[in-house]
């Protein structure tokens, strides 16, 4: 679906590559750590381009909250070989800016914004 | 993602092909190292040339890779990175941590030292 919104509105292909990977994090950080894997839970997407031409992404779960700052940095030489921990900094690397919110369900709401250059000319 | 064996003398050789992303590519690359590692293998080339995407979870795999082998007394190495898993391994500061080669036969001489 991104890529058909990307395609659309002809965004570059690096532009939509890096904002697919951030919404797969998103994604998985929402079924995995908000929702717990629970089946009966769902997680919500909204995928938009806005005027002030910025792709806007949000991805919100039912889970319980979420504190991203107590994740830790996975680059710092502690975690460097730490085998998880870096689906937020994956997010924070291809998005020029990403919130974490309340979410209406009692869960958390991520919110990825990226700026979007010139477009593709075919 | 699909992976194809090959040893070269004391070297086993992954050719990876598609996606190492959670749920998928990451499961199929443990294994894969758990089988080489089951069968003696201690000296591992990873080659990414035709991975399209690593996600937080096939990085995370990749990291596990190497400390298990590490601790065998072997080497996971990294052949044929694509400029966007070379842009991956750098934010995350990994490509400190792996050898990288994009020339096979470099690579494999280089367990020999």
């Amino acid at each position: 679906m991104l890529v058909e919104l990307c395609n659309s509105a002809r965004i570059g292909e690096e532009t939509t590559y890096w904002a697919g990977m951030a919404l797969r994090e998103a994604l998985a950080n929402a079924i995995k750590h908000g929702n717990k894997l629970n089946p009966e839970k769902s997680v919500f997407v909204r995928l938009c381009i806005q005027p002030e031409d910025e792709l806007h992404i949000e991805v919100e779960d039912e889970g319980e909250g979420f504190d991203p700052g107590a994740i830790a940095d996975p680059t710092s030489p502690d975690n460097l070989m730490r085998s998880s921990g870096r689906g937020v900094f994956y997010m924070r690397q291809f998005m020029d800016e990403v919130k974490f919110a309340a979410g209406g369900r009692g869960g958390t709401r991520i919110e990825l914004k990226k700026r979007l250059g010139p477009r593709r000319t075919t | 993602m699909k992976t194809k064996v090959r040893d070269v003398g004391a070297v086993r050789i992954l050719d990876c092909e598609g996606k190492i992303t959670i749920g998928s590519g990451d499961v199929e690359l443990r294994q894969q190292i758990e089988d080489a590692v089951n069968a003696g293998h201690t000296n591992i080339l990873l080659n990414l040339k035709a991975v399209t995407h690593i996600d937080s979870s096939g990085i995370g795999e990749l990291v596990g890779c190497y400390t298990t082998i590490a601790r065998k007394g072997g080497k996971m190495k990294l052949l044929n990175l694509t400029p966007k898993i070379n842009d991956i391994l750098h934010v995350t500061q990994l490509i400190t941590v792996f050898d990288v080669f994009d020339n096979e036969a470099e690579a494999i001489g280089s367990f020999k030292s």
